[in-house]
């Protein structure tokens, strides 16, 4: 909270006779307010938002705040030195400190490469408060400076970048071992390689690693996943392990003798790394369902692309042959239709020519009934005449026209009644301009 | 994955980003205190400006110096175009580079930026131009930090909305950046300075002048323990860095005429008119620092050099009109947030054009001399008004960085920010020295709530009972004429509470204007409270805190002792 202002100027006197229960009277309210939006900006709108969010007062906010903050640097000075010292580490000889394991020397095995220098730095400071070897012969143990050795070499590894790089490097601790058959069938395929992948993030030369994800990661996360780690560029070295280290004391000879020796052994242990970083990610791809399902989802892709391709092509056949096969029926209808039509045109015909010729009977056989109109026997002259008509309205009158005058004459006994069905007939059609006046001789009017 | 990009807390390295119309520039920060960072080529304000000559991009300071050369695969001056259509966008000043195209309404460039000879051209909409751009200011910060930067906080101006917003979000995204919050840019630039260790929280209403290439954009804030209201804003088009540019540009060009009256007019002539403000800007700058500036170039028109130099009395001269519609637009915006000159307690300039010296002596003449006016030229402890942007946005990026994507959407969201505002401060009674009865504020107008306030107010000189009676106030703006009594004016002086330190030179110079003060009227009372039996010489604490529903409780007691009085109003 900020120191309040003070005011100069002083408030009022009590007035005489001014009194109030509890001495307070509250008189009015507050005459308004306008909704304006604050900008989310700044330390004091966080502090807003979070009153607001969680519904604090002033006061609980500022105590909650207050806890928080107290009981992190508690945590922070606490976390350290709160590991147990084993005590066969505290009996170690400082001399094999290539041996020793400088994290849990300074108490920061659970935090490892992760921890910060300032970790580093306070990790020792207490160590020393707590193992120098004044305070041990004080106890009365003079010259116990084993431990204290070990802290002060752990604390020159871990504070050189280089050298805590190396260690790192080798740092069997921090290695998560992949999990076997048997836990993965129990455990969470992802939690379990994701644990053993997280550890050996650290070595990584590119950040951010890409992890292993989960049973919802997209093809596209899986893919980079395995990528990258295929390709993986580790910083991961191993001088730390050479065997012996090149003293100045040795020839010159002898000196690069070990250099080669422990290059060779670097490069190996290098190639070795590699190698079973490979391993592991055959391992993992080979448990990954999500490989699996991915290529069942492209093969599905691909198989549907090819059903469907065959099925268009079978469909496109049948479409084919199902055209060919009603054309050709169509065809082969067509043609027994127009057999058809031929045979009954033919039939129509001759009949028509039977009924012609019928009908040209009956107009004959009327003349005849009629007795060719004369008056007992007729002359040969009266027939001809009377034939030669009826031939000349045959010949100028079509089938049906024949047929019409069929039916009128049929049934006719009387030749008057026949004869004035010819003269009608004969008339209509010198009407009709067909014979011409003069060739008529029987049946003028 | 949602539609916005989002990065772990623990993976995140934030940087705070201005990205202007004419220059961006990109902040960092240690230990708490922000640090621009400038890029490979040195620059602390980057010229947001992309040039493609023979498939090599260049941008920044390198892609301007191609305006000249190589203006039709230049893309500047872009940043307001994003999220708009092409019918809406005003492309006055990309006459002198690649002109934006209507493809299908959205706004277009169409650029060379391929290494074939006989490539087609691209067609880059603003959108994909504002990504390659950020892309590069990422690259440099990234390699500035040595660590890829994956989160950035950006400021806006107060006027872009939603579908502008989204497409600068949009835009940042494709250039693999995680935007943890846009900002406004005078709140930006109003933490930056309250973000400076010797600041102090309290109550003030801040004026916010940004003044860019561009645009001219004033602000009113209220400033409240740290939390910004924005009162009212206004935005001109008219009166920028650019106008500036354009007035030395005609000066020269006339001078050149002058002198070489056979010669082309050089504005007529793209190349000549390139150079002219090229070189016009610069000289710009130049006046901003001393009273002379040079101004040179080779080959101007016709193939004829052109030297001359230019004082600033010169310039501030040519350039009146701009600087007063800059004044006129600071008292606008004023008057639209219902407040006077005299309400104001700080006026912060900001923005490239915001180093002219004019500017500022202009502003400490309208304001009263209380007024902090914070600019390079008025006070030796300003920041620089190019980089108080980004030091606001990286500081904001460094408050923010630890919480979830979730966390920061659900505190910014408008349930969180809208609240109240009182309208009226609330106070106490007290006795100025000619024994009248004068307002002192406890809490202010327009503080939003909830809000808590303690002040110490001094008992009467031999202490006793004391009434505490706590009232509603507000202000008004007092004239007084020319001939007024000396006392009077005095009384007003001593009543303006606020502002009482040193206004003797202030009314002692000034005797013949009309005299104009700021004077608190008592409104409504609110409580009324007795303290019994207070040490001679002692203080009173007040406390008011207003609660979001606008109850209030009022707790009152003599400092150092126990107990006091506590009441409550109801909503």
């Amino acid at each position: 909270m900020a120191t309040p202002i003070v005011v100069p100027t002083p408030l009022l006197a009590l007035p005489e006779g001014w009194t109030a229960e509890k001495d307070i009277k509250t008189v009015g309210k507050l005459s308004g307010a306008t909704q304006r939006t604050i900008e989310p900006v700044g330390p004091y709108f966080l502090a807003h938002a979070r009153r607001a969010r969680h519904k604090r007062t002033f006061s609980e906010d500022d105590r909650i705040q207050a806890q928080e903050r107290a009981k992190k640097v508690e945590n922070d000075e606490d976390s350290e030195i709160s590991e147990p010292e084993d005590p066969m580490m505290l009996a170690r000889d400082a001399k094999d400190w290539k041996q020793q394991d400088h994290y849990k020397v300074l108490g920061l095995s659970k935090y490892r490469w992760k921890a910060t220098e300032e970790q580093i730095k306070r990790a020792h400071r207490k160590k020393v408060l707590k193992h120098h070897p004044d305070k041990k012969a004080a106890a009365g143990r003079t010259d116990d400076d084993n431990f204290f050795k070990c802290i002060q070499k752990a604390t020159e590894v871990l504070l050189d970048p280089t050298k805590r790089r190396q260690f790192d490097s080798v740092d069997e601790e921090a290695d998560v071992e992949p999990p076997t058959k048997k836990q993965l069938q129990k455990g969470n395929f992802y939690k379990l390689w994701g644990n053993v992948f997280k550890s050996e993030a650290r070595f990584s030369k590119n950040h951010p690693v890409p992890m292993l994800g989960d049973d919802k990661s997209t093809r596209e996360e899986v893919e980079n996943f395995y990528n990258f780690w295929y390709s993986f560029d580790s910083w991961r070295s191993f001088e730390y392990l050479d065997e012996d280290v090149p003293d100045d004391n040795e020839n010159r000879d002898q000196k690069r003798h070990t250099e080669r020796k422990n290059a060779n052994a670097r490069k190996k242990k290098k190639a070795e790394d590699n190698a079973r970083l490979r391993k592991l990610l055959d391992d993992c791809s080979a448990g990954d369902e999500r490989i699996k399902r991915f290529r069942q989802e492209a093969n599905a892709a691909k198989n549907k692309k090819r059903l469907e391709r065959e099925a268009a092509e079978k469909k496109a056949a049948e479409d084919a042959k199902a055209a060919k096969e009603a054309a050709e029926k169509a065809a082969k209808e067509a043609e027994e239709k127009a057999k058809a039509d031929r045979e009954a045109n033919k039939k129509a015909k001759e009949a028509a020519k039977t009924a012609v010729k019928k009908n040209k009977r009956v107009l004959r056989g009327s003349v005849k009934d009629a007795n060719y109109f004369a008056e007992g026997d007729a002359s040969p002259a009266t027939i001809d005449a009377v034939l030669g008509d009826v031939e000349l309205i045959q010949g100028k009158i079509d089938p049906e026209e024949i047929a019409e005058l069929a039916s009128k004459l049929n049934g006719l006994k009387v030749a008057d009644e026949i004869k004035s069905v010819w003269k009608a007939e004969a008339a209509r059609l010198i009407g009709a301009g067909k014979i011409k006046e003069g060739e008529i001789k029987a049946f003028t009017a | 994955m949602s539609g916005h990009k989002s990065v772990a807390p623990e993976n995140r390295t934030v940087i705070g980003l201005t990205f202007g119309n004419s220059n961006s520039s990109i902040a960092y920060t240690v230990d708490d205190k922000a640090e621009v960072i400038a890029n490979e080529d040195g620059d602390r304000q980057i010229p947001t400006i992309l040039s493609y000559v023979d498939g090599e991009e260049y941008y920044g300071q390198q892609a301007k110096a191609f305006l000249i050369r190589n203006p039709d695969n230049t893309v500047a001056y872009f940043r307001d175009f994003l999220g708009k259509d092409f019918e809406h966008i005003d492309p006055t000043h990309n006459h002198a580079s690649a002109h934006p195209k209507d493809v299908d309404g959205t706004v277009s460039f169409t650029i060379k930026d391929k290494a074939e000879e006989d490539a087609e051209p691209s067609t880059l909409s603003v959108s994909e131009v504002a990504t390659r751009y950020l892309r590069r200011l990422i690259g440099s910060a990234s390699d500035y930090l040595g660590k890829k930067v994956t989160s950035a906080v950006i400021t806006v101006p107060t006027n872009f909305n939603d579908k502008q917003k989204a497409a600068l979000l949009a835009a940042a995204n494709a250039a693999d950046l995680e935007v943890l919050q846009l900002i406004s840019e005078p709140i930006a630039a109003a933490l930056a300075y309250d973000a400076r260790p010797e600041a102090q929280v309290e109550d003030k209403i801040v004026v916010v002048a940004e003044l860019g290439g561009t645009r001219s954009d004033v602000a009113v804030i209220a400033s409240r323990q740290g939390m910004y209201t924005v009162l009212a804003t206004a935005h001109d088009y008219e009166f920028n860095g650019v106008a500036l540019d354009k007035i030395l540009m005609d000066h020269f060009a006339k001078e050149f005429l002058k002198r070489n009256p056979s010669a082309k007019d050089p504005r007529e002539n793209a190349r000549g008119l390139a150079k002219l403000k090229f070189e016009s800007e610069a000289t710009k700058r130049a006046l901003s620092i001393g009273a002379n500036a040079s101004f040179s170039v080779e080959s101007l028109s016709d193939g004829i050099d052109f030297a001359s130099t230019i004082n600033r009395l010169r310039y501030e001269t040519l350039s009146r009109t701009v600087f007063e519609g800059i004044n006129r637009l600071v008292d606008s915006v004023i008057k639209k947030a219902g407040l006077d000159v005299l309400d104001v307690d700080e006026v912060i300039l900001s923005g490239g054009t915001a180093h002219t010296p004019r500017i500022a002596t202009n502003f400490s003449n309208i304001f009263p001399q209380t007024t902090r006016i914070l600019a390079p030229s008025t006070n030796p402890y300003a920041i620089n008004p190019s980089e108080l942007g980004a030091r606001g946005a990286a500081l904001q990026a460094n408050l923010i960085q630890d919480y979830e994507a979730d966390d920061i959407d659900q505190s910014t969201h408008a349930a969180v920010t809208t609240v109240a505002h009182i309208t009226n401060a609330i106070g106490v009674v007290s006795l100025n020295a000619a024994g009248e009865e004068i307002f002192v504020p406890v809490v202010p107008a327009e503080t939003a709530v909830p809000a808590k306030r303690t002040v110490h107010v001094a008992a009467p000189k031999d202490g006793g009972d004391v009434l505490v009676k706590f009232v509603e106030g507000n202000t008004h703006i007092k004239v007084t004429k020319p001939e007024p009594k000396p006392e009077e004016s005095k009384a007003a002086k001593v009543e303006d509470a606020d502002n009482s330190d040193d206004e003797s030179d202030f009314s002692d110079e000034e005797e013949e204007e009309e005299k104009r003060e700021k004077v608190w009227k008592i409104g409504n009372t609110l409580a009324e409270a007795a303290i019994r039996g207070v040490k001679k010489g002692g203080k009173v604490e007040v406390t008011v805190q207003v609660n979001a529903d606008l109850s209030v409780i009022l707790t009152t007691r003599e400092v150092g002792a126990q107990g006091g009085v506590r009441g409550q109003l109801s909503a």
